[in-house]
């Protein structure tokens, strides 16, 4: 099932292209990546998707219907410059946010207090967000983007600001949302965490999409046929290309270049009679690196 | 509840529960009041010491005038000035020195007070009452006609001209023009402030909104335009609620002074006001009354609750044709302090219809006044001048109409300027850009 589709959608700004042709879909209940370097595109989809700005051609459909701004009450999202009224205390900042996204006062106040004990903040309810440290207040700003049970999440860098442990807190919020049935739009620079979390990314470079897909499919179609290989003994002399022999806690560890044809069962055999091999596995370039390979290109 | 009433209520009760409103609100009635009051209560106090002035007459003749009262009491003494001098810095007892150097009636510049204080008004005009009193006898006396004293008293006379207003229903009204004029130039200056006060109130939620980044995260739940209403309309009612707490304030502190005025207190004030003002000729009692009785009368003539519903209409008009210009430069800027480039030409009208304004209270009717009180940006401030002078009906209305045409325009551009600069972060706005947010 198809949640979000965007289709050939142009924006162009006084004088520079902000988006050219983009397209993308984001199936029902995963996290979808949305990467790229800075100035790309990113925040201007984003918020085209928002409704924030209108494309100036192309359409962003939601469960196969036209977007249109009363559909805004089922997103969430979460900017990457967070702010709060400073001198708004900050139930009452909460509980006014959940309303403007057509929460009634009383559901608001429910889901509020179930936040608020589970993220144990009850004690902030009556302080201003000016006493809050910045920490604190990205906390409670992502309770106001998730209150109101949005179908469709987006985070803007949503772990920029949070210590290991809280930034830890919120990804398991984020998987969490995905397992009761949200979706999710992830925007990061963070590479590890969208290896850890998205199933789908798209990469924005100068306003185009540059690639796009299922992130392990795009991980392994990047493959550098290279493999690790962990034995009792070092290898030597097999007709392959050997990067790098280490010696680890009494084991070898190898980095091993196998000819394209070849299947990895062809390779083991062969390695199969040097040594006693302990683990064998394909070593995939990181999203990290197909990130700056694609946009260099 | 609709989206745009919740920000309404957000902007309303966050600036209503403010302390410096609640402080504001209640504390300039009262220091209104005080102005007004304090100087006559204070000039009621009647200064009971006996103060002796030493004179030094070097004509002699002036013994019998210069006579003593409760308050002061005169020291004829003939010695040198030198020692005198002394003798007086040596006893401080001695409140001021009069030198009367020649004949007051050849030479009316003869008498000198000294005195190591400034020599306060009361006492000087005092003597020069008394002497000026008994140069004008003298005079009188020197032409030897019998009974002349009573002839120049008897045909002393006041003109006080009244002024009455035909009203349309054909009723007459005692009517002021100095009263209009403070009418018309109070209610004028409340409008100039208002929307100088409210405008920036706008602009400055508007730049904080944008600064705090918080404003993303509005829009993307309810429509710029929305969210720039909800604050104009909101900061609206603000003004609207401190302007009628002023007025029931008024009300209320003016009608517990009204009963002192009832009472003695404040009639022997004016009368001691009178004194210091006039000389020594000091109306009667039961005259000062009269005039205060006539002030109310005079009140009475105006329309207040036309003045006070056009006051309401003109400044709301005011306020939102500025205040959405106001919060279109709140979002072309980046902070603050950048705001003041930018509201300038916004400032400047304003100001110009304040100066417009006290230029046509001294000619309501003239060109000047009509043509400023027709232009929407300087009408608001300039028709509160007129109206107490009375203005035709037709006037009122065309100005209206031409108001609220161009706030409903001014709105539309700066909706537009609002919606592309709130989202514009790191780079200042040239007047270049925003004309081209306007067409985008």
């Amino acid at each position: 099932m198809i949640l979000l589709e965007v289709e050939n959608v142009v924006k162009q700004f006084a004088g520079h292209l902000a988006l050219d042709n983009v397209n993308l879909t984001v199936p029902e209940n995963s996290v979808y990546g949305l990467l790229g370097p800075n100035g790309a595109g990113k925040t201007t989809l984003i918020r085209i998707i928002n409704c924030i700005t209108a494309p100036d051609s192309g359409e962003v459909r939601l469960n196969g219907k036209r977007l249109t701004p009363k559909d805004v009450e089922k997103i969430g999202y979460l900017p990457e410059e967070r702010g709060l009224y400073k001198k708004m205390k900050v139930g009452e900042q909460a509980l006014y946010l959940a309303q403007l996204k057509g929460m009634t006062k009383p559901d608001a106040l429910k889901a509020l207090k179930y936040w608020f004990e589970k993220f144990e903040i009850q004690a902030w309810w009556d302080k201003k967000v000016e006493e809050l440290s910045k920490g604190m207040a990205q906390k409670v700003q992502f309770i106001t983007t998730i209150l109101h049970e949005p179908k469709l999440l987006i985070f803007d860098e949503p772990f920029s600001g949070f210590d290991p442990v809280n930034a830890d807190l919120i990804k398991k919020e984020i998987l969490n949302l995905r397992e009761k049935g949200a979706t999710i739009i992830f925007s990061t620079h963070n590479m590890e965490s969208v290896e850890e979390l998205c199933e789908n990314i798209s990469l924005v470079n100068q306003a185009k999409i540059v690639l796009q897909g299922n992130v392990a499919e795009i991980r392994s179609s990047h493959t550098t046929n290279k493999f690790v290989l962990r034995s009792k003994t070092a290898i030597s002399e097999i007709g392959y290309e050997l990067f790098s022999q280490t010696s680890k806690n009494g084991l070898f560890e190898s980095v091993i270049k196998k000819e394209k044809a070849e299947t990895n069962n062809f390779l083991l055999e062969k390695l199969m009679c040097q040594t006693e091999i302990f683990s064998f596995e394909e070593l995939l370039p990181s999203m990290n690196d197909i990130f700056i390979k694609t946009v260099r290109k | 509840m609709s989206k745009i009433s919740l920000i309404i209520k957000r902007e309303y009760t966050t600036r209503v529960m403010k302390k410096s409103f609640i402080i504001l609100t209640f504390l300039t009635p009262l220091l209104f009041a005080g102005m007004i009051t304090v100087p006559l209560w204070l000039s009621s106090i009647k200064d009971k010491t006996n103060k002796s002035i030493v004179v030094l007459d070097k004509t002699n003749s002036y013994k019998n005038v210069l006579k003593n009262n409760e308050k002061y009491t005169f020291d004829f003494v003939n010695k040198p000035t030198e020692e005198i001098r002394k003798y007086y810095t040596e006893n401080e007892s001695f409140a001021a020195l009069l030198v009367i150097s020649g004949d007051l009636w050849k030479n009316p510049k003869a008498a000198t007070l000294y005195s190591e204080e400034q020599v306060n008004m009361e006492l000087k005009s005092y003597v020069s009452n008394l002497l000026k009193n008994y140069v004008e006898e003298q005079k009188i006396a020197s032409y030897n006609i019998p009974n002349l004293k009573q002839i120049v008293e008897e045909s002393r006379t006041n003109i006080d001209i009244t002024t009455v207003k035909w009203g349309e229903d054909g009723k007459e009204k005692v009517g002021s023009a100095e009263l209009a004029l403070a009418i018309g130039m109070i209610s004028a200056i409340m409008i100039y402030l208002f929307i100088i006060i409210y405008g920036a109130q706008v602009m400055s939620g508007v730049v904080q909104e944008k600064t705090s980044r918080i404003v993303e995260v509005i829009i993307s739940s309810v429509k710029p335009f929305e969210l720039m209403m909800g604050k104009i309309i909101g900061i609206a009612l603000v003004g609207l609620t401190q302007f009628f707490l002023w007025v029931l304030l008024t009300v209320i502190i003016s009608s517990v002074a009204g009963s002192f005025i009832g009472g003695n207190v404040d009639v022997n004030a004016l009368e001691q006001v009178n004194k210091i003002g006039m000389g020594n000729q000091t109306l009667p009692a039961n005259e000062t009354e009269n005039v205060v009785r006539e002030v109310y009368s005079m009140l009475n003539g105006f329309d207040f609750a036309q003045i006070i519903t056009l006051f309401v209409v003109y400044f709301l008009g005011g306020y939102l044709l500025y205040a959405s210009l106001f919060a279109a430069v709140g979002s072309a800027v980046d902070s603050e302090t950048d705001t003041q480039q930018f509201s300038l030409p916004l400032t400047l009208p304003i100001l110009f219809a304040f100066y417009a304004a006290i230029y046509s209270a001294q000619n309501p009717d003239g060109p000047l006044a009509f043509w400023c009180s027709m232009i929407p940006f300087t009408s608001p401030i300039v028709m509160m001048v007129r109206l107490p002078f009375g203005v035709p009906a037709w006037q009122i209305a065309i100005s209206l109409s031409i108001l609220a045409l161009s706030f409903i325009g001014t709105t539309w551009m700066a909706g537009k300027i609002y919606r592309t600069g709130i989202l514009m972060y790191g780079k200042k706005a040239t007047w270049k850009e925003i004309l081209k947010w306007v067409r985008y």
